[in-house]
This record gives C-alpha cells, structure tokens and sequence, in this order.
C-alpha cells in the first residue's frame, strides 16, 4: 500500500535508469537527507553529535569502503584499519607540508595516496583466496601500523608518534577569507557532505560496468574470467575503490573527529569492528553499510545509557560484560534469523510494505 | 675465529627459541585446525576459547580450592558443556549456511565469551601454577626457556594424540567422514551433531592446555586472547586442514620472526615481529595458496 | 500535554546548541503508551504482516512480547534522567577501563578514585560543604570510547571538573577539546610531557614529574648506582625496553639528548604491542650486556619482561622500570623472577598513611568500598595522591572564589596555585603519597615533583631513596620546544600568565 510502485511508468531509457527509480524511494531518501542536513544539527545536542553522529558517518564510509571490497568484490579483507591510517597519515603529511592547499583537496589525497597502497597490498589476491586473503591482509594491517609507528617522516617527527590535525578551514579563493569548522555542528555538516558524495558516487558505480565486474568475480571468478572480466583489473580496482573509502574515512576521523590521532587508534580491533559492520549491517549493500555502523557503534553506547536510566546501578564493568555478551548473542540471533544482514530485513520489510495489508 | 663462534652459537641460540616459541603457537593453530577441518568453520573464537578454558581452570582452584588436577577435570567438563551449547544454540541452527556466515557466528560466540568469563572470574590478573617448570635452562651456554621445552613435547604429543584419534578410533574416522562430505557422512548414519560436539570439545581441551601453557607464561588475563593473533600466520602457513601443518607452520613462523627481529630488526627500527609473521605466510601463500599441507583447492565451474 | 507544548518544543530545540530532553521524554512516553496500545489492539493485523514467506505463522505472544520488549528498551533512553541536585555539588567524572587488555592496571587505579572520594564525602561531607559526585564511565583503553565517556559526561550535573584518563592516547585526543570546554585534566604521571608548559596547554595539568624528567631521574640514580653521579655513566650501556606505541617513544629523545651529553650508549629495544612475546628482545639484550636496563612498559609487557630478564641472569636491581612497570599487578605474576626489580613511583605504597586508613574507616568498615584486595597497591596509592591533589585545588579554589560549588575555571586557578608543603600534605592526611609540589601557572608539572625509586622484596614494594629531582635544564628546554611546534601546527598562540 505505501510502497507500491503501479502506476509509475518509466518513458525514457534515462527514467529507467535512474538512481533510485521508485518515487517512494526517492523521498525517502530526500526525506532522509533533510534530517540529516537540517534536522539534526538543529535539535541534537553537542554530545549526540560530537560523540555519536560524527563518527557515525565516518565508520560508516569506511564500513562502505569495505563493503565494496567484501561484499561487492567478495574479497575478505582485514586490513581495513592499514588503509585508514594511509589515509589518515598522508592527508597530515599533505596539510602539513602543503599549508597551502584545500583541505578538502587534503583529505581526497589521502584517500588517493591509500588507494594506491590497496592496489600493493590487492596484489596477492590474485592467488589467494578467502579466508587465506583475510589473514594475508593482516600484513598489510600491521605493516602499516608499524610503518607509522617507525618512520618519523610521516609524523614529522613527533616524539610520539602522534599527529596533530591543523584547523578545519576552507579559504576562498582569491581572498584572505576563511571559514572554519569549528563547532561540532560545523563539523558535522563538513563530514556529512563527504559522506554523502562519496555513498551517492559508490552507489553508482556499483550499478557499472565495474561495480557488475566486481559481483562477477565474487560469485565465480573463473566464470567472470570467462565472460570477459580481467580478473587483475577488477579486483585491483575493488582493492582501489574500497582503500580510498576507507583512506578519507581515515582522514575524517583525524581531522574532524579526534584532531589527534595515533597509529593504534587504527589498530586491528578497528579493522574487526568495520568488519563486523558490513557483516551485521549487510554484504553488498550500501545501506548495510549505514545500518551495521549505526549498530556497532550505537549499541554499546546504548547499553551503556540503560541500567543507569532505568535506575539500576551496575558497576561499569560488569555493564561493559553485559555488553560483549548482549552484543554476541545478537550478532548469533541476526545470523539466525537473517543471515544476510539487516539490510535484508529491511528489504524484506519493503516487500511487505507492497503489499500490507493484503497479502495473498 | 672466536668472534665467529661467538656470532654462531648466537645465531643457533635465536633458532632454537624460535623453534620453541613456535611450538607455543602450534599449540594455538591446533584448535583451529580442528574444528576447520571437521566442520569448515574457521572459528575465530579459538582465541575467546583459550582464555575461557584458562580463566575457568584457575577460577576453579581459586574459589573451590581444589587441588590443579581437579580443576583441570571441571574445565574441561565446562568446555563440553560450551561445546553443547555452541553446537545447541548456534551452529545446530545454521547449518548449510556459508563459511563466511558460520564464522560471523564464531565472533559472536567471541564475544560472548569473552564477556561472560569476565563475569564470572572477574578480569584481574591471576597466577597460573601447577609446577610446570619455567626459567632457563643453559646448554652449552645457549638459553633455552624450559616452558617451551615443555610446551614443545605437549604439542608433540598433542599431535601424536590426535592423528591417532583420528586414524585408529571409530569418531575419529567419523570425523573425517563429516569433513569430507556432511551429506554423505549423514546417509551412513553419522551424527553431525555429535560430531560437532566432540570436534568443538576437544577443540576446548586443546584451547585449555594452550591455555595453560600460556598462562604460566604471561598469567591468565584479558591479554591472553590476544595470543591468538599470532596463531594466524601459523594457520595459514600450514594450511587451515593438516594437523602436523599447524606444527610445521609453527616452527617456521617461529624461527623466521624471531631471526628476522634481530637479523633484519635493528637496521629497520625492530618490533618487526608482528607483520613479519603475516608477510612470511603471504610469500608462502603465493606460492602454495592453500598453505603448505592444506588440501589442494580445485576449481570447477 | 497539548499540541501548543509541542510547538515550543520545536521552536526551543531550533536555537542552535539548544536541546531540552524533557519534552521529549513526554514525547517518548506517550508515543511508547500509543506504540503499546497500538500492538495489542492490531496483533492480528501484525500478525499478518509478520508471516514470513512460507506462510508459516508466528507465534503471538512471542510477537507481542517482543512488540513491548523493543517499545520499552527503545524509549528507555527518554526516561527521565535522576533530578538535578538542588544542594552544593562538585562533579568529578572518572573515565575507567575495569575491562580490556589492561585491566589489570586500570582497575586499582579507578578503585583508589572512588573510595577517596567515598571517604571524603563520608568524613567531611564532601569539600568545603559540597558534595563530591563521581561518576564511573568505562571505555576499555580505547581512545573513541574515551572520548564519547568525555562528551557524554562532561555537561552532567552543572559541568565536569577535572578529568583524569589514564591513557596517554586519550589524553592527546582530549587537549585541544578540554581548550574550547574549559575542563581541566589531571595527568599526573602521563600523557603529553610537553603538556607541562601550562601556557600552552592552560587546561591540563601533568603534576609531579612527566615521562621526560621521569627518564632523567632514572638516569641520575643508575648514576649514583655507578659510583656517584650521572656523570658517571660515562662508557656504560643503557638499554631502553619500550612498549612501541605512543607511550613508550615519548622518552627517547631525551635519553637519546642525554646519551649523547653524559657520554653513555643508549641501546633501544622496542616491544611490539602488546608485548606478550618478548623472546627476541631479551636474546638481543643477553647478547649485547648492557650495564642498566630501563623498561617504558604497562600492562602484561612489564611481567613477561621481568620474567625474561631473570632467564638472561640478568642482574635484577640494575632492571629499573618507570613508574608504570612498577606496581604489584607486574611483579606479582612474575614470581621470583621479579624479586630485587626497581622501578620508579612518586608516591608510597601500603597502607601506613592516614588518608589510607581514613578509607579503610570511613569506607570498608562501613561495607563500602571498591575493590578492598587494592587498597594500599602502588596504583591505588597513585590514584589516591593524584586525587588529593585535586582536592587540595578545590579548596583552594573555594577559598578564593567563595562558593561551594566552584566551576571548572575556578578550579583550574586552585591547581595552578596548588602549594603542596610537607604541612599540607600532613594536614591532608597524605605525606609521603602526595609528592611535594608548587604548580604554578607556567609551570604544570610543578616545582619540586621528584622521583623516588622503589624496590620490590618479593612480597612488598619499598623505598630505597629519597626524592630524585629531574634534571630540569635538560627537560625544560624539550618542554618548551615541543609545546611551540604543537601550538605552531594548531596554528595558536601562547596564553598569558598574570
């Protein structure tokens, strides 16, 4: 009855391929944007949106960073993290070796830089498949790791190896003028326009020539082979894709969430949790993307705030053991009930909105 | 000459306990290998497990005051009874689901544990010691810790134990059986679910004596599931389904880290031994992509 | 509630930086009572819509209990938080990790906050007539987690006073927010060395002595363990064994800077994180013989260290660890091996100090307290030194404020004036925990902070010196250097003393 997509006819070839076809997706998705652009910054507090929301949508472009890799190309990756770091390591080299360019410019060459790191690292997936290539990405985690950790270059020289983001500001051209994102408000608009510029343009890549490349190779790359996928340029692509996500995800989470970050802060436990993610939130869905992040990094918050609210005082650690525990029954109770992420469910939610309430 | 001797009997020095740390891993590997091999699973709860199994046998001694035998008897009963439950409430329900989906699986039933050992015995620091003897041991002026001595003969004999297991004994060729084909393992009458539970019991018994092993070691805390990760290279170096691979994979790992932190270490910066680990697996991989033992992967479209 | 209560809602939550949850608590409940209603009286309905695709029905109670379980647990965040205290409060939020890889250590730590101030506010009724409400927020040594607890804490109960992490990493990721909150922290004993220059980090306070006048201090007893003086090091071999993550390099380039001025060889060993394989490190060390051995260490690194240490035969008094390898979570599992370990501390373990006993009185005879096998560890002890530290800036504070109730600005002037004499100390029923100490407004780390090294008999730790002062010509000059390039890159410039 709400979703029900009789009566919307496509005249062009154009209309037929549009982005989101459906009208009621179409709103949805407008409606969604308003809320974000608009809705919150107005009504969430400081805390919801310095604590929650900013990263958020940084773990979530790096969780759709991933999903392009695993779930689209069906690579298993654990070196998530690694590419964060390039990314986030690079864009302060940029910044500060060049004051001079934008700081949006700084955070896309991070990404390009750990783009270019995920196709070194991409190679070996050419032999090695499945849960071997997890554990191989792994070296690409803790090379990285180290690499910043050792070489005093990237951090320029920093005693202890932790970098300092300069300020968020955007010059205009031609002038002295400058606006700086200060507030976490500010903030949070500037992450949230990435956010969206880079779901929307993964989103149609995914409905190319490349991104069908990638779903070929993941359900049976002999036979992708086959029918005319170069193997080498397709998953080195996905590799390339997916590390810059995750590179600017990475850059994000140094220049607008933390302002300091070191090498650990994108450590192995970083790479599982995004792997997590994906897995919870769905693979090979940009919305499982959103959904797996918001499940990873609200749930612990949200268990958390309850006892608490409802008058119980635990102590903090046993609230944490309540946590991990309540946290790996649901991941076993989604598998069970949906193994295929909750984006499935939401799918299967919109199947059902067609034709509620008459189903037969 | 004398210096030459000296650079020698260091270089031998490093091997040996490289050889012997690597045996640590092994033991690791082995519960891996294990529950990979019978099911298809990659559990990546061995590590949750090891903890569990370790924080479980000194909660024991601690609150009941048994002495250590004991113990290690009421552990190994907790470890079948998780197996049950795992095989009951988790696995049991997913069956003919993905590997990738069964190992989702196995990170919940990671954090479960973890936080529900932590519940339990609380995530303190406690001493392990049931007079495994540590410290070292001088021959020939080469130091060799006697733990890994130790650790070294338990993982033989672990080894020794479970390809018996698997070859001579009835479940143990139902085993295999399941490993090969679960359909056709189920039409001549072996039980998958027995199966899983014996696999995932006696993957807990040998996550309890590495447990052990490393709890002499480092004492039984938080930080012990973190062994785990060294395990890894050491899988896939032997491959995910050979039992004497996880052996071997162990011993090279072990040799190479440690030769490379102070061959190759010092004129890099060092603490090299992580990464190195993983890229020595990777340059195996890329030459035998299914480890050195495992069962060769054969395509077909 | 009518709809005129909801338009103000809307038109007071549009003012930026503006949120009231009481309204929305009201939202929450009665659309949680419609949300009930709603699915007891369309549980056919629902039922319906729930099938899955095989037809096969679900069960209804099941249906409905999750209905109301989901209800209940989704509006549980819109259920009124406790009423704001009417009476005098002084909010001290404490970020923990009772969990983790490095519970071990955070755990004594975080149970010394709380039972200090559990006694205070048991024997005086708080400070100054205010209340002391403390607030446990555990975030597992993870430096997101630490700042989430930081944010979520930080506006409760009329504004936080100080923070105390714990953590090097959260540390750095708090400095430039406590700036634009106006909150102090307390890093008595870690996190950022050059935070020390109080004129550019006006906000955060690393009392006592940081890593870098800690390494000198160190270096200045393995001297008088020489012969005499540090001079004496001359030709010797110092190894540095240091967990490598940001904590353990923050002292090298001033072992490094010293090496090079009093003539010795540094030899640094990094441990890859988290330090639970060390075998290399310690063949490394067996080979090369350095005369002292220095260890940057924390968590389960520090035991396997002095477990390998005593395989090498190395010498155990000439193993000195910094004051965070040096407490009774490193040496107890380690065993034998650890008997005769240094390693520094600036504040006295056991229970023979009034302040301690005054807990044991006040709190554990009362069937409070939180963890009672802690009290009087190194760790504890440290919490509790850095706690009186902070009361004493709160009275001061009070003093020259005149209110009960200070705010966090007026307590940073209490800590920066903080005159701690042995008579205070004694007054506060803390000489020999709480380091004697002058902080003033350019100077964080205060005048007087030393060192003390202790060593551990097999059962106890004990001193064995008396304070070692840092060698401050050789780390003011890093301080300041350092603090410059950080205010460079952040593009600020130096706040003023008056």
């Amino acid at each position: 009855m709400f979703y029900r997509e009789s009566g919307q006819f496509s005249s062009s070839y154009k209309q037929d391929q549009a982005i989101f076809p459906l009208r009621q997706d179409r709103i949805g998705l407008i409606l969604i944007l308003l809320v974000a652009f608009f809705g919150v910054p107005l009504v969430a507090s400081d805390y919801l949106i310095s604590a929650i929301f900013i990263p958020f949508l940084i773990l979530a472009l790096a969780a759709l960073g991933l999903n392009v890799l695993t779930g689209y190309a069906g690579q298993l990756s654990l070196g998530t993290g690694g590419f964060m770091a390039v990314g986030a390591f690079m864009a302060y080299k940029f910044a500060t070796g060049m004051p001079e360019m934008p700081i949006v410019l700084v955070l896309l060459m991070g990404g390009l830089m750990s783009a270019g790191v995920g196709i070194m690292f991409g190679i070996p997936s050419l032999r090695i498949k499945g849960f071997y290539l997890a554990v191989a990405t792994l070296a690409a985690q803790f090379f990285i790791e180290w690499l910043f950790i050792k070489v005093g270059w990237f951090t320029n020289y920093s005693a202890s190896g932790v970098i300092t983001a300069p300020p968020l500001a955007i010059g205009l051209p031609f002038t002295s003028l400058e606006y700086v994102f200060d507030t976490s408000a500010k903030k949070y608009i500037f992450t949230l326009c990435f956010v969206v510029v880079l779901a929307l343009a993964t989103k149609n890549l995914i409905r190319s020539h490349i991104g069908r490349g990638w779903m070929a190779i993941r359900d049976m790359d002999i036979a992708a082979e086959i029918i005319g996928f170069k193997p080498l340029q397709t998953k080195l692509s996905a590799f390339a894709v997916s590390s810059f996500l995750c590179g600017v995800a990475g850059a994000l989470w140094a220049f607008v969430h933390l302002g300091t970050v070191e090498p650990e802060a994108f450590g192995i436990n970083r790479s599982f949790s995004i792997l997590f993610m994906i897995i919870i939130g769905g693979l090979g869905s940009i919305m499982g993307a959103f959904i797996g992040a918001a499940f990873i990094t609200l749930l612990p918050i949200f268990l958390n705030n309850v006892p608490p609210m409802l008058g119980m005082n635990l102590a903090v650690d046993l609230v944490v053991h309540i946590e991990f525990m309540v946290f790996g029954i649901m991941i076993v109770f989604f598998l069970i009930v949906e193994p295929h992420g909750l984006a499935r469910l939401w799918s299967i939610g919109k199947e059902k909105l067609r034709t509620w309430p008459f189903p037969y | 000459m004398q210096n030459f001797l000296g650079e020698f009997y260091f270089f031998i020095e490093v091997l040996i306990s490289g050889l012997l740390t690597g045996t640590l891993y092994s033991l690791i590997a082995l519960g891996f290998v294990l529950i990979f091999k019978a099911s298809g699973v990659f559990n990546f709860a061995q590590g949750a497990m090891m903890l569990f199994a370790a924080l479980s046998f000194v909660g024991i001694q601690e609150k009941l005051g048994v002495p250590w035998p004991v113990a290690f008897v009421l552990a190994v009963l907790i470890m079948v009874i998780l197996a049950y439950l795992v095989d009951k409430l988790v696995l049991g329900k997913l069956v003919n689901q993905e590997p990738i989906i069964l190992f989702m699986a196995t990170i919940g039933i990671t954090f479960f544990i973890d936080g529900f050992g932590q519940t339990v015995w609380g995530s303190d620091i406690k001493v392990l010691d049931i007079g495994i003897p540590t410290g070292p041991l001088f021959i020939f002026d080469i130091l060799i810790d006697k733990l890994e001595l130790v650790a070294g003969v338990v993982a033989g004999v672990m080894v020794a134990g479970l390809a018996i297991f698997f070859s001579k004994t009835k479940v143990g060729r139902a085993l295999r059986a399941v490993a090969d084909d679960h359909q056709a393992a189920l039409s001549v009458g072996i039980s998958l679910h027995h199966i899983w539970i014996i696999v995932w019991s006696v993957a807990g018994l040998v996550g309890l004596i590495a447990g052990i092993m490393w709890g002499t070691k480092l004492g039984v805390q938080f930080s012990l599931s973190l062994v785990a990760l060294k395990a890894l290279p050491v899988l896939i170096l032997g491959g995910f389904t050979s039992i004497p691979g996880a052996i071997v994979g162990g011993l090279i790992i072990g040799a190479g880290e440690k030769l490379a932190e102070i061959y190759i270490g010092p004129f890099i910066g060092g603490a090299i031994e992580n990464w190195f680990a993983y890229m020595l697996a990777m340059v195996f991989l890329l030459f035998r992509p299914q480890g050195l033992f495992g069962e060769k992967i054969i395509e077909r479209v | 509630m009518g709809l005129q209560d909801y338009g103000v809602l809307v038109r007071r939550n549009c003012e930026p930086g503006h949120f009231h949850i009481e309204p929305l608590l009201e939202i929450g409940k009665s659309l949680l009572f419609i949300y009930c209603l709603a699915t007891i009286y369309y549980l056919g309905g629902w039922n319906r819509f729930f099938r899955d695709s095989s037809g096969r029905k679900m069960m209804k109670f099941k249906n409905m209990f999750l209905s109301v379980v989901g209800a209940a647990v989704l509006a549980a965040p819109f259920t009124a938080p406790a009423p704001a205290a009417a009476e005098e409060s002084l909010y001290l939020p404490s970020l923990v990790y009772r969990t983790g890889p490095f519970a071990p250590g955070g755990v004594p730590f975080a149970d010394g906050f709380a039972d200090y101030w559990a006694m205070i506010n048991e024997r005086d009724g708080g400070v100054g007539g205010a209340k002391v409400i403390t607030d446990e927020c555990e975030f597992g040594y993870n430096t997101d987690r630490g700042v989430e607890c930081y944010e979520r804490t930080k506006n409760n109960n009329k504004g936080a006073l100080v923070y105390h992490p714990l953590s090097t990493g959260v540390t750095y990721a708090l400095a430039d927010r406590v700036v634009s909150d106006k909150i102090n922290i307390v890093s008595m004993g870690y996190g950022r060395s050059d935070a020390g220059d109080g004129a550019a980090f006006p906000y955060i306070f690393p009392m006592s002595t940081n890593y870098w006048g800690q390494a000198t201090a160190i270096l200045k007893y393995m001297g008088t363990m020489s012969g005499g003086t540090i001079e004496d090091l001359k030709g010797k071999k110092v190894a540095l064994v240091y967990l490598d993550i940001a904590y353990g390099k923050e002292p090298i380039p001033l072992f490094e800077a010293a090496a090079k001025k009093f003539g010795f060889e540094i030899q640094l060993y990094p441990v890859s994180f988290p330090g639970i394989e060390q075998k290399a490190t310690w063949l490394q060390i067996r080979r090369n013989r350095p005369d002292f051995i220095t260890m940057w260490g924390w968590g389960v690194m520090n035991q396997t260290a002095i477990k390998e240490a005593s395989n090498i035969n190395f010498p155990s008094d000439h193993f000195i660890g910094n004051w965070w390898s040096g407490a009774e979570v490193d040496t107890v599992p380690a065993g034998a091996a650890a008997k005769g370990y240094k390693s520094a501390a600036f504040s006295g373990s056991g229970k023979d100090f009034p302040v301690i006993q005054d807990i044991e009185k006040y709190v554990y005879a009362k069937g409070n307290g939180a963890g009672a096998d802690q009290v009087g560890t190194v760790l504890y002890n440290r919490a509790v030194a850095s706690q009186v530290l902070v009361h004493e800036g709160i009275l001061l504070a009070q003093k020259k404020f005149g209110v009960a109730s200070i705010t966090a600005e007026q307590l940073r002037w209490g800590l920066e004036n903080i005159d701690m004499t042995p008579e205070r100390a004694k007054a506060l029923g803390a000489q020999g925990i709480v380091p004697n100490i002058t902080v003033t407004c350019e100077n964080h780390v205060g005048v007087g902070g030393g060192v003390k090294i202790q060593q551990w008999d097999g059962s106890n730790w004990s001193m064995i010196t008396d304070w070692i002062q840092p060698i401050d010509e050789m780390v003011q000059p890093a301080i300041k250097a350092s603090a410059d390039k950080y205010l460079q890159e952040k593009g600020l410039t130096r706040a003023t003393c008056k």
